[in-house]
């Protein structure tokens, strides 16, 4: 093996991250990473890289323990890492970028022709056909990619680690980037190759490795795997024990709005989607697959550039968030820390936050009004803090979870859409937000909401849209919805849409 | 062509088209007396604004330099009375004392993780401070070798004079633009600059480069303060009131992006003569009153911030596209 | 009542602590007599003084307190001095003088605040643009004169006494009360506080962002139009150069030691208003004390360096991390609460 971890363990206030994983790459093979958000691994990648601490377990390489304590020491060390968002710097020349610290030097000045030579030699056979001295950032984020390739292959020279670097290439790019991988892989470097998007992880790597829960859950042959199994294996249910349809059927509501060719160029496909009161909508797909962005359009987060929404009445406006909430629409984002939650603010605040700002500034919510209104939530949600007052940062995910949930149930919307609500938070808050949601669609609301977890979105939905590659792909209803159905839907392209009809 | 040359361009065009403006209305105007009095007024702040555009380019400020230079001129001249000392032992010690000061600024600027603004205005108000306890009068120098300094220069065809102070100015440029853009040193604070993360990432040593950074200004300020004294044969403590503003500006108008991590030192020089500049035609032309100096200052820093404002987007979505 | 103590008791003690030691110096410092119907005395004479940089902290506050910062404060001062003086000078009377110098503050506010939040400039950067045109558009009000008047009413502004406190103490303190009534009595501090801790979040909330950025900018210019017209009133004339020259320094100065972080977030302009009382005591003190007036900088720059080494990330970082190793140790508690990273 060329690097090896062993036993690794990673623990964060609340949750083990990394769960006692194993992992081995061999010389000359590329070996996927796979697991949904918050399966580890970003964290692993982290501990190999010494951009974390481990809390135990070992790492070798070429049979050596080492304990690389930045990513800069793993540099040196021989482990080169190429994130999603391009580590190098755009207003930098890519010679300057190539050679950064180690520029060519003359009677003590840097040597332009030195630099471009250096860089030349480093792009050399990647393939690249650029002016190394124009600024990297005037050039692709595919060739972005791959100068920040060539820079951590030169510096390092025995593992490469590419963290989703092909999230934002597109096809053409992805295969120039595949050609540079192989030729890599083909000169004896390990790579290890981290991504979602399926279709890619197939045609490029040798080995797949499938982390689930900071666990390791299984490491295979590519070549022996088939797509409906590994995303059993990512999404964690044997097709054996599919869940079935947990909500008792009951009568579909009226109509209450409905999307009609909502889109936006490069981030969704335009969809329709038609909301009915008191049900739940589902919406399963993978990491990108262009769920975060349904939801984003829908609620104004990033403005539509095609289609409408409407309700009964007529055209509803959702052009910005706030617009969106006075049309009754309700948003809890899947990164709560950056999009959901005001850290510094307490509980109180957080909770009166959306129904203040929709009041507007000059009509004040008393506060002996916020407080009743705190107290009440803190109360029906069982939030776990000591008081209102709390700053809500201080707070566990699942009870920080369910202060964004409060915030938006204080306003009463029509229709919440709710982003990975689950995600991060412990088993005893799970259920007591599945509960919740049943709890608000009694109440007549309607919710949309998104998960990676399939036994949660067959227990709680009414309907399943499944997102694939930026477009809406599938409905199921009734009792087509099993985990069983939702995996194949996602695996094979166009097994499912006549389903759909 | 890279964008990021753009503003760098846009200021010597912007220069260049004032200089013609101002011929076609002042003939005079395109002499060499009045460019070597160009240079010779506009020397201390063209030496300190090589330092500022160091500072902005690593994505920092320096509020520090006006009140140094008040300082380095009280400390000469409270030197060169008091002591015995040959002036240039005072310049040496008083190089020192700046580049200390300014390396201190950069150690509190890493060690505390708090934004140079508010560490350089404590050293703004010491600096300053420092120099009243130093002397609230205004001390005349008076030193023969000051007198020297002071009427050194050679004369141009035309009549005009290229002072030593011009010269130390033009070097100072030079030396500002070799540091910058053929060092790994400078190339590490354009990396700053442009990400403090990915630049420590990639293994640029930040805390040493600050520090640097920050020296390097104050060692500039120090220096600015010594042709002040010289252009002005006197300390004074209340001198130099605004300076760093001034600088601030020149760097800004020079095209470099006050955000850091763009931008040329030659184009502070663009800036520092396009301010100067504005002055000679305010003083040509004898009816116009010295405030609309600030005013076009202002306009012209308003140009320049939406000018890498807009340039910024075009860059992204050229980018993207 | 509690809470509210809690939170001001460090700027409080300091003022206690800077009071006490020019006391020490200048034994006679805290007296206040009659004199006439106004009070007399240095405490009076601090309220006074303190006027200008106090107005300019509640309008600071609340910018800082929105991520941002207002560096044209100062400059603001100026024009709108200068445009009351000017009005005054034409024979418009003080009826005029007064709204057109508190408009000019406000469209000053709305040209920050259009910067800021329309085209998303740094504050820092937008603000410097009218911090160095604006005493050159001072001086073209002014004719690059310092313009003298004789208007009573308007001098009343700067230097007269109403119920035994002189006008400009009563300004800042009412304007303070103003401000504190309007931001916690409304739902404006709420959201000022809320964007400024997390501007995406606040947004995805429903917080209209931009209107509360420029009207963040525009109260503070109103705060400098305020401040303008009494120095303009104190020494009966305008003087674009001088009036409010680097006031905004100590008005950030005043914010930074009234505990509001410079990176945004919770605010209390009760806290910046004795931040300013601070600055002014300190001013008045030394030079009371006997202590040479040069020693005022100095002293403004430890002060400066104290609340750094206080407000530090990274040092409050290392005494958290001190505290939790230590609790450790003792007690062998686990996992540390203060985590930066969280796992994705």
């Amino acid at each position: 093996m060329l690097l090896e971890a062993r036993g690794l363990l990673k623990r964060f206030p609340g949750t083990v991250a990394l769960d006692g994983v194993g992992f081995g790459l061999a010389a000359g093979e590329v070996h996927a990473l796979l697991g949904e958000n918050g399966a580890g691994k970003s964290t692993l990648i982290k501990c190999l890289t010494g951009a974390y601490r481990r809390d135990g377990g070992e790492i070798l390489l070429d049979g050596q323990p080492v304990d690389p304590r930045s990513t800069f020491e793993a540099q040196e060390l021989g482990i080169g890492t190429v994130y999603q968002e391009v580590n190098l710097l755009p207003n930098l020349t890519v010679a300057e970028n190539l050679t950064l610290g180690r520029q060519p030097r003359r009677l003590g000045l840097t040597s332009r022709r030195g630099m471009r030579a250096l860089a030349r030699e480093m792009l050399a056979g990647y393939g690249l056909d650029i002016d190394v001295e124009r600024d990297l950032g005037a050039y692709s984020v595919a060739v972005q990619q791959i100068v920040a390739i060539a820079r951590a292959v030169h510096l390092s020279g025995k593992v490469l680690i590419l963290d989703e670097p092909t999230a934002s290439l597109d096809a053409r790019e992805v295969a120039m980037l595949f050609e540079v991988v192989r030729r890599l892989r083909d000169r004896g470097l390990g790579i290890v190759f981290v991504s979602h998007f399926l279709d890619q992880v197939f045609a490029i790597s040798d080995r797949i490795t499938v982390l689930r829960n900071g666990r390791h859950i299984a490491t295979t042959e590519a070549a022996t795997l088939d797509r409906v199994r590994l995303i059993n294996l990512m999404l964690g249910r044997e097709l054996e024990q599919a869940t079935t349809h947990g909500r008792t059927a009951h009568d579909a509501g009226a109509e209450v709005l409905r999307a009609e060719g909502l889109g936006k160029r490069g981030r969704i496909a335009p969809f329709d989607l038609s909301v009915r009161a008191g049900e739940v909508i589902g919406m399963a797909g993978l990491l990108g697959s262009g769920r975060t962005e349904t939801a984003e359009v829908l609620f104004g987060a990033a403005a539509a550039d095609s289609g409408t929404v409407r309700d009964a009445k007529g055209p509803l406006d959702v052009s910005t968030p706030a617009r969106a909430i006075a049309s009754g629409f309700g948003f809890a984002p899947e990164d709560r820390k950056t999009d959901g939650i005001i850290g510094d603010l307490s509980v109180r605040e957080n909770i009166a936050l959306a129904l203040q700002a929709h009041r507007g500034w000059a009509r004040p919510i008393p506060r002996a009004e916020q407080r009743r209104l705190a107290e009440d939530f803190i109360r029906r949600l069982d939030i776990r803090t000591p008081g209102p007052e709390k700053p809500v940062g201080q707070l566990s995910g699942g009870n920080q979870q369910k202060v964004i949930l409060a915030r938006w149930l204080a306003m009463n919307p029509r229709f919440l859409i709710l982003d990975e609500p689950t995600r991060g938070i412990d088993v005893g808050a799970h259920a007591e937000v599945l509960r919740l949601i049943e709890e608000m669609v009694a109440g007549g609301m309607s919710l949309l909401v998104i998960s990676s977890e399939l036994e949660e979105l067959v227990a709680v939905s009414d309907r399943v849209i499944v997102v694939r590659d930026r477009s809406h792909v599938a409905e199921l209803t009734g009792q087509e919805i099993t985990t069983d159905a939702i995996v194949r839907a996602i695996a094979a392209p166009g097994a499912n849409l006549e389903a759909a009809e | 062509m890279n964008l990021r040359r753009l503003p760098l361009y846009a200021t010597i065009a912007i220069f260049v088209a004032a200089y013609l403006l101002c011929w076609l209305q002042f003939p005079n105007i395109l002499s060499t007396r009045v460019a070597g009095n160009l240079l010779t007024d506009n020397a201390y702040l063209g030496i300190a604004a090589v330092g500022m555009t160091i500072v902005i380019l690593s994505g920092g400020i320096d509020l520090s330099v006006g009140s140094v230079i008040a300082f380095a001129g009280v400390f000469i001249a409270v030197m060169l009375r008091d002591t015995g000392l040959h002036p240039l032992a005072v310049f040496a010690l008083l190089l020192i004392l700046t580049t200390a000061f300014g390396a201190a600024q950069g150690a509190l600027i890493h060690a505390l993780a708090m934004p140079a603004f508010i560490v350089t205005l404590a050293g703004m108000f010491l600096a300053r401070g420092i120099a009243y306890l130093l002397t609230l009068d205004s001390i005349p120098i008076d030193h023969p070798f000051f007198e020297s300094l002071q009427k050194a220069y050679w004369l141009m065809p035309g009549k005009g004079r290229l002072t030593l102070l011009g010269v130390l100015m033009l070097l100072s440029v030079l030396g500002g633009m070799l540091l910058a853009h053929r060092t790994r040193f400078g190339t590490n604070v354009f990396a700053i600059g442009g990400g403090e993360g990915t630049a420590r990432m990639m293994g640029v040593p930040i805390g040493r480069t600050t520090i640097l950074i920050y020296a390097f200004s104050g060692f500039m300020a120090g220096l600015a303060g010594i042709v002040f004294a010289i252009y002005t044969a006197a300390g004074y403590p209340l001198a130099t009131v605004g300076v760093e503003l001034n600088a601030i500006a020149a760097v800004v108008i020079g095209g470099t992006l006050l955000s850091g991590g763009s931008g040329t030192v030659l184009g502070t020089l663009f800036g520092v003569l396009t301010m100067g500049l504005i002055q000679t035609y305010i003083v040509f032309d004898g009816t116009l009153s010295s405030w609309w100096t600030k005013i076009v200052i202002g306009l012209l820093l308003f140009l320049f911030i939406v000018l890498q404002k807009g340039l910024l987007k075009v860059g992204l979505s050229r980018r993207t596209a | 009542m509690t809470a509210l103590l809690r939170r001001i008791a460090p700027q409080l003690l300091t003022l206690l602590a800077v009071l006490v030691l020019v006391t020490v110096f200048f034994p006679g410092f805290l007296s206040v007599g009659f004199s006439g119907d106004r009070l007399v005395g240095s405490p009076i004479d601090v309220l006074k003084r303190g006027a200008p940089v106090a107005l300019l902290a509640i309008g600071m506050t609340l910018v800082i307190a929105t991520r941002g910062i207002d560096l044209s404060v100062g400059a603001v001062m100026a024009i709108c001095g200068a445009v009351a003086a000017a009005a005054v000078d034409r024979g418009w009377g003080l009826g005029a003088a007064i709204p057109l110098a508190l408009g000019a503050g406000l469209l000053c506010g709305l040209w920050n605040g259009f910067l800021v939040a329309v085209l998303r400039i740094q504050p820092i950067v937008a603000t410097l643009i009218l911090m160095v045109a604006g005493r050159g558009i001072a001086q073209l009000v002014t004719a690059g004169q310092i313009l003298t008047f004789s208007d009573e009413g308007f001098a009343f502004l700067g230097s007269g006494t109403f119920l035994g406190l002189p006008v400009p103490a009563w300004a800042w303190i009412l304007a303070g009360i103003v401000a504190g009534l309007v931001v916690r009595r409304t739902a404006l501090g709420l959201l000022i506080e809320s964007v400024g801790v997390n501007l995406r979040a606040s947004r995805l909330a429903g917080v209209d962002s931009t209107v509360l950025l420029v009207t963040v900018y525009m109260i503070s210019g109103l705060c400098a139009a305020v401040a303008g017209l009494i120095v303009t009133g104190d020494i009966r004339g305008a003087d674009a150069n001088n009036a409010g020259l680097w006031l905004e320094l100590d008005a950030i100065l005043a914010v930074a030691i009234g505990g509001t972080s410079l990176l945004g977030g919770r605010f209390s302009i009760l806290a910046s208003l004795i931040g300013a009382m601070i600055i002014q005591s300190i001013n008045t003190g030394i030079l009371l004390a006997g202590f040479p007036p040069e020693f005022n900088l100095v002293i403004k720059a430890v002060l400066v360096l104290m609340i750094l080494m206080l407000q530090s990330p990274r040092l409050s970082d290392a005494a958290r991390g001190l505290a939790t190793r230590r609790r450790r140790t003792d007690e062998g508690a686990a996992a540390p609460r203060a985590v930066k990273e969280a796992p994705r």
